[in-house]
């Protein structure tokens, strides 16, 4: 008897440690909405608005990478009503079924859209079927003018031998490589080794130019006056320029990354009603403002177009045109990336 | 019998926090993507890039520990013998620092040393030359000294203070010296404190990826950065998983080490 308590309990505590997420769902007048996002991703006030208006209950769950989030929807270990993800995670995403359709009659504000994201989700999401988008940005160099004399259009400015020791870079694999494919002019989604190889040789003979590899930090190493270029999204710009009025942003004439991040429901969803009242809050446009002067990453919503400096946030379409998004490769071309990334950073 | 009801605990904390998930590490690694028997992704450590962040890993790892070693015993003698206060108070001022995220403490020093961060700043107004060790290899092993030290005072302190003081001073009666009473007397008796202080400061300085990714500004490569890619942006589990199973040499290494030196528990942290 003793054995089996002891074997009992055992179970008991196992089975409590899976069934963490399971909790109750009665609470909210009509039920409880799950969402799962990037850390402070929108306005906190926003989730009593939705609350208020809507009569659901929200329940926000946060991860840091798309890495982190993709293992849950993927082996479904929590019931998600809907996600935020990056461009080439909700290709991902959708190439392995495990992504609903988004029923328009119940996203009335999704013709908010801008049109100049588009061709960008057409990319990954072919007719925008299964996502909307939430923020979007590019990447661009940041300058401190009181470093860098120069006018600065170019990526080949991290290149040049006068900013030795003093060049951040993304400590991120397609980020860097990206910043080769736009210099040498191929696609930064290109699978062909040549190519790769050739894009690592001209990173490693940048490599003793770099200050260091940073993602997060980049902007506080900027605004501390300790490098004088650092390759960074748009949206953090605002931020940047409000404790060190010496930084500048250039959008690099060759084109960049353009990225989004979007709206999703997985095919687990349990409440999709909800989810789509979620999405078509996030795409009003007095939430998009909100969202828009708490996150500063600008927001692609056609009603709040006008608060976007064209520089920075919204640039042209000659620029855009030569832009491109980030795709899902497939394991053997990731492995390749993976492959010569070690090398680079081994260097 | 009855204290069988109380192990139900810790037999389920075992299951879930170690056996399962070093089953789970063991599969991956040793099947590839399509879930195949292989031992690729094991013998992948040898491979060029893998070997050196493994061999620059275990080098920063030694000198850490070696210079968290030359810190801990002197300061383990010191706080001994110490009349400051009551015992165990100094102990306590070295764990403090542990209260706070380890993370943080590690971002801290990267404010700290950044080419124009605060120590810098301070060095030029006084009009001393600025310190450039910021994204190299010493501000990673400044990072891993600082974390680590306190994992190394402790156990040293332990058995330390638990050698007998009418030993020591027997040997001081027979006419030993202070190097012998040290040389003959304190540090064999407290042999065990130290081997279990090395290897809390070798094992967790030699598998970190976020001190080296912090200070070393992504350019120190060591053998857990390269796992981490793996596990994330490069997204081969199976390979992340192979390497991490050869680090366990070193873990099941240490784990030995200690069964030879510290039978008894003595160097136990508590």
């Amino acid at each position: 008897m003793k054995k089996f308590l002891c074997v009992f309990m055992t179970l008991i505590l196992c089975l409590g440690a899976f069934t963490g997420c399971g909790g109750s769902k009665s609470s909210g007048e009509n039920g409880t909405l799950y969402v799962y996002c990037f850390g402070d991703y929108f306005d906190p006030d926003l989730q009593y608005e939705f609350e208020e208006k809507t009569g659901y209950k929200l329940v926000v769950d946060l991860f840091d990478t798309n890495e982190e989030m993709y293992p849950v929807i993927k082996n479904n270990t929590a019931d998600y009503d809907v996600i935020c993800a990056s461009d080439y995670m909700i290709e991902k995403l959708i190439s392995e079924d495990l992504l609903d359709e988004i029923n328009y009659d119940n996203v009335p504000n999704a013709e908010n859209v801008a049109d100049s994201i588009k061709p960008f989700m057409e990319a990954f999401d072919p007719g925008m079927k299964h996502s909307l988008p939430h923020t979007w940005g590019t990447y661009g160099i940041m300058y401190n003018k009181s470093m860098v004399d120069e006018e600065i259009d170019s990526w080949d400015v991290l290149w040049d031998q006068n900013y030795k020791d003093k060049i951040v870079m993304p400590n991120s694999l397609r980020e860097c490589y990206m910043i080769a494919a736009k210099k040498l002019g191929y696609s930064m989604n290109t699978a062909d080794e040549s190519q790769i190889q050739e894009m690592t040789q001209i990173l490693i003979d940048q490599k003793p130019l770099v200050y260091s590899f940073a993602n997060d930090s980049a902007r506080e190493i900027m605004i501390g006056d300790s490098a004088a270029m650092a390759v960074i999204t748009s949206g953090e710009v605002i931020y940047s320029k409000e404790y060190n009025e010496n930084l500048e942003f250039v959008i690099p004439k060759e084109g960049t990354e353009v990225w989004t991040d979007c709206w999703a429901i997985p095919k687990a969803a349990k409440n999709k009603e909800a989810a789509e009242a979620w999405i078509n809050f996030m795409l009003d446009g007095d939430t998009a403002e909100t969202n828009f002067e708490y996150l500063t990453y600008a927001i692609p919503n056609k009603l709040i177009a006008d608060k976007m400096d064209e520089a920075v946030l919204n640039p042209s379409k000659d620029l855009l045109d030569k832009c491109e998004t980030l795709r899902n490769l497939g394991a053997e071309a990731d492995d390749i990336y993976s492959r010569y990334w070690k090398k680079y950073k081994a260097e | 019998m009855s204290k069988k009801i109380f192990s139900g605990p810790f037999l389920a904390f075992m299951l879930c926090g170690t056996i399962i998930p070093l089953g789970v590490i063991a599969y991956y690694g040793i099947t590839d993507r399509s879930g195949a028997f292989t031992f690729e992704n094991i013998k992948a450590i040898t491979t060029g890039e893998h070997w050196e962040a493994l061999m620059l890993a275990l080098m920063l790892a030694l000198i850490s520990t070696v210079i968290c070693l030359l810190i801990a015993f002197p300061l383990g003698l010191i706080l001994k013998d110490s009349k400051l206060g009551k015992k165990g108070f100094m102990v306590f001022i070295f764990i403090l620092p542990m209260w706070m995220n380890f993370l943080l403490r590690t971002m801290a020093w990267q404010v700290l040393l950044e080419k124009n961060g605060i120590i810098n700043q301070v060095l030029g107004f006084i009009g001393l030359p600025s310190l450039h060790i910021i994204n190299t290899p010493a501000a990673v092993v400044l990072g891993m000294v600082y974390d680590y030290l306190p994992f190394m005072i402790l156990p040293i302190y332990n058995a330390l203070i638990k050698i007998d003081k009418n030993v020591i001073e027997a040997a001081y009666d027979l006419g030993a010296g202070f190097r012998q009473v040290l040389q003959k007397v304190i540090i064999p008796l407290s042999v065990p404190g130290i081997v279990s202080g090395i290897t809390m400061g070798f094992v967790p300085s030699l598998t970190t990826f976020a001190v080296s990714n912090i200070l070393g500004g992504g350019k120190v490569n060591l053998i857990g950065n390269i796992i981490e890619h793996e596990f994330t942006t490069g997204s081969n589990w199976n390979l992340g998983a192979g390497l991490s199973l050869v680090m366990m040499i070193f873990i099941v290494i240490s784990m030995a080490l200690i069964e030879k030196f510290d039978r008894n528990g003595e160097g136990n942290i508590i």
